[in-house]
């Protein structure tokens, strides 16, 4: 068998895959030689679906990209489009989006933990964490409604306050997860049969992490201090001195592989406690929204113009929504939605060379791929499936360019001349 | 007459096996589920598992070699099955005591598992390739400790003159633990350690079920199987996992309580049936089910490295100790 490369597909409907994407492996015997990555089976063409809504049908559009991020992606629109037509947020509005965003940030963990150790077969591990993930669970429905889809960010606030009655559920939450925290690190960090399977695992040495632009927990675990809440303040997080975290503030050099990522999110769970619980401490009392009402809101973004660009640290790394508005549209004219997953995607690469085909599922999962995040484009013509190339989409993305300038370039000669008429 | 007779009770024994190694299975999920913080299926769930299986269509893979690939099952089942005709079952002496030993178990055993790796090879697909692979490094791997234990039994045995040594009724008859001298219990623990680990391995339970891995090659050798075929599989796997228990139950444990409590006759003899039955649960429940929900499922490397080495090791230094014992005790 040794002096056979043979093909191994992984894809796109596998038990190891949550989501769909096609891996096609090479493989001599049990190891890796190389993997092509085909991505695009979640593409449900929401941007396109977006250019054609108003703003307000956007934000709900947003939320239903993805199940498990759906509060990354609406506090990145609503900034990209408070940014591009100016509109203020109050300060507990900030605090709000934070908290959520937080929460949110601990039941995607938690989830990940599970399905990474039902990976590795550890089922009564999946059984716990899903287990105790129940308790954020029940803490963002009691504060947002719903269990997914929280429908908390709109465009200048937020929908909910949080009421003082809720204060002492999300306090006794903190005590719960406090008291757990040490329990969870052990059952994941030092059990034997998980350490065996993980270290030294799909490997991304920080160079490779650099150049391939990891983002997330990806990036953390290779030693790179990469966080937007850090890098780029934005809502209230500038107020905390959020800070990158690495396998070394748990006292261990980062050495990059599935193990450190392990780390990395466990202590991101302790860290999103530590920033809801200040910010339970430190939010002021005051409205909630800049603009409560939905008919003035969508009058004013019908008359904003402008482009603006939002990023929020998902779960999974960095997630970008970019928008342009043009006066007299309730629509946006152009809607684009970056996530996490897509920077993550190129660095699965130098992680499985050379591992062993019983490692694939555990690499794969260490990215927390969110397929339904990072498929924004699938090229069909004629129900034939066709592939774009380097050369082909860097042609496509200057062309792209090319429009937005020129359209940006005549809004200003408008705005010109209007001013010069004005005079 | 004696063939008749033979006939019947390996009825008996045949029928009684499948219903008992079904009810454990159903025991063991009950169990591991309840260690995992969960309700569990009911204990009958692998009874209506199998019946739903053998109504379901069998599909044959075009790419297959038809009939390797179907008739590997019926192998597996026949292997499984006769390996407990020759295990004494609490006070009844095996089926076909006059007609096999130990060795002959050992290959038995070692048959399901080929046909496996056979029925994986036969049926074309990658995954199942890949799974029949490393069914077979499973097999190599674990079975020298196991020869090492079995060997190291018997060999002691022999020394006591008092039957045939390789012959499980011999072996049941004279529980070592009292004969040997102290080293002689240590080492006879050590070759009771070694067969445990190895049991769950033969069984490919978790953390040794890499033939199979659900999410990595998602079933492996038994991915391409189906109704019928599927089913006779995981009989073979209720039977293994019996006839395992039962191994180690007469090899280590072959104590009945019915003797020391003075019960005579066919009272005594249903006592110690019946406690026959709860050795066998204990062994399943701290071989398989206690290990398969404490440990992430291992790969092939670590498993041929961990029973090459350290319980190869384990088993000879168990062997060492019993042949050192033989020499002070005499």
């Amino acid at each position: 068998m040794a002096d056979k490369t043979f093909e191994i597909p992984i894809g796109p409907v596998h038990p190891a895959l949550k989501e769909p994407i096609r891996f096609t492996f090479q493989v001599e015997g049990e190891r890796i030689v190389g993997v092509d990555i085909k991505p695009g089976f979640a593409h449900r063409g929401i941007e396109f679906m977006g250019l054609r809504r108003n703003l307000i049908q956007v934000l709900y559009l947003a939320e239903r990209i993805c199940g498990i991020c759906s509060i990354s992606h609406p506090i990145a629109l609503t900034q990209a489009v408070e940014n591009a037509a100016g509109i203020e947020v109050p300060p507990r509005a900030q605090y709000i989006r934070v908290i959520v965003s937080e929460l949110e940030r601990i039941h995607s963990h938690l989830l990940w933990a599970g399905v990474a150790v039902h990976e590795l077969g550890f089922d009564t591990l999946l059984h716990l964490t899903w287990k105790v993930r129940e308790r954020v669970m029940d803490i963002l429905e009691e504060l947002t409604g719903n269990r997914v889809d929280y429908a908390i960010p709109i465009y200048g606030g937020v929908r909910r306050d949080i009421t003082p009655e809720q204060y002492p559920l999300v306090r006794e939450m903190i005590r719960y997860y406090r008291g757990l925290f040490e329990e969870l690190a052990d059952r994941l960090l030092n059990d034997a049969s998980i350490r065996a399977r993980t270290r030294g695992v799909g490997v991304l040495t920080p160079q490779e992490a650099e150049a391939l632009c990891a983002v997330g927990p990806t990036a953390r675990a290779s030693g790179l201090r990469k966080d937007v809440r850090q890098d780029w303040p934005y809502l209230v997080y500038g107020d905390f001195g959020v800070k990158a975290i690495t396998p070394e503030d748990y006292g261990l050099a980062p050495q990059g592989d599935v193990y450190d990522r392990i780390i990395v999110r466990l202590l991101e769970v302790a860290q999103s406690i530590d920033i809801i619980e200040r910010c339970l401490e430190e939010m002021p009392e005051g409205e909630i929204t800049s603009v409560p009402k939905v008919p003035a809101l969508l009058a004013q973004l019908k008359k904003a113009e402008g482009e603006g660009i939002g990023r929020h640290e998902a779960p999974r790394g960095e997630v970008i929504h970019y928008i342009a508005l043009e006066a007299g549209k309730e629509e946006p004219v152009v809607w684009k939605v970056k996530a996490p997953t897509y920077s993550n995607l190129m660095p699965w690469v130098p992680m499985f060379r050379d591992q062993e085909i019983a490692d694939i599922p555990i690499i794969a999962a260490s990215i927390d791929p969110c397929m339904c995040c990072m498929d924004r484009v699938y090229i069909v013509r004629d129900t034939v499936e066709r592939e774009v190339w380097k050369e082909e989409l860097l042609r496509l993305s200057w062309g792209k360019t090319d429009r937005i300038r020129s359209r940006i370039a005549g809004r200003s000669l408008r705005a010109a001349e209007a001013e010069h008429g004005g005079a | 007459m004696a063939a008749l007779e033979a006939l019947w009770q390996a009825a008996v024994v045949l029928v009684g096996a499948v219903l008992v190694g079904l009810g454990y299975k159903g025991v063991d999920r009950k169990l591991a589920a309840r260690m995992q913080g969960r309700i569990g299926p009911p204990l009958r769930q692998p009874f209506l598992d199998l019946g739903k299986l053998l109504v379901k269509e069998t599909v044959v893979p075009r790419t297959a070699v038809r009939w390797v690939f179907s008739s590997m099952p019926f192998l597996a089942v026949i292997a499984a099955a006769s390996v407990l005709l020759y295990i004494p079952v609490g006070p009844f002496g095996p089926v076909l005591a006059r007609h096999g030993d130990l060795i002959l178990i050992l290959y038995l055993l070692a048959v399901p598992a080929v046909a496996m790796a056979l029925g994986g090879f036969a049926s074309g697909a990658p995954y199942a390739v890949v799974g029949a692979q490393r069914e077979l490094v499973m097999l190599m791997s674990y079975e020298f400790p196991l020869a090492v234990v079995i060997v190291g039994l018997a060999w002691r045995v022999a020394g006591l003159g008092v039957g045939p040594a390789f012959s499980l009724a011999t072996l049941a008859a004279n529980p070592l633990w009292t004969q040997v001298g102290p080293l002689g219990v240590l080492g006879l623990a050590f070759l009771l350690l070694a067969l445990l680990v190895v049991t769950p391995a033969e069984l490919s339970k978790i953390p040794f079920d890499i033939p199979e891995a659900e999410t990595e090659i998602a079933g492996g050798l038994m991915a391409e199987y189906s109704g019928v075929n599927l089913a006779l599989f995981y009989l073979a796997d209720a039977l293994k996992t019996l006839a395992m228990a039962a191994l180690v139950v007469v090899l280590f444990l072959p104590y009945g309580i019915a003797g020391p409590l003075g019960i005579g006759g066919l009272g005594g003899q249903i006592l110690d049936l019946a406690f026959f039955f709860v050795k066998l649960l204990a062994v399943i429940f701290a071989a398989v089910t206690v290990v398969r929900v404490a440990f992430a499922r291992f790969k092939v490397d670590q498993i041929a490295r961990g029973f090459w080495l350290p319980l190869t090791a384990v088993a000879l230094a168990g062997l060492l100790l019993l042949v050192l014992d033989k020499a002070v005790v005499g």
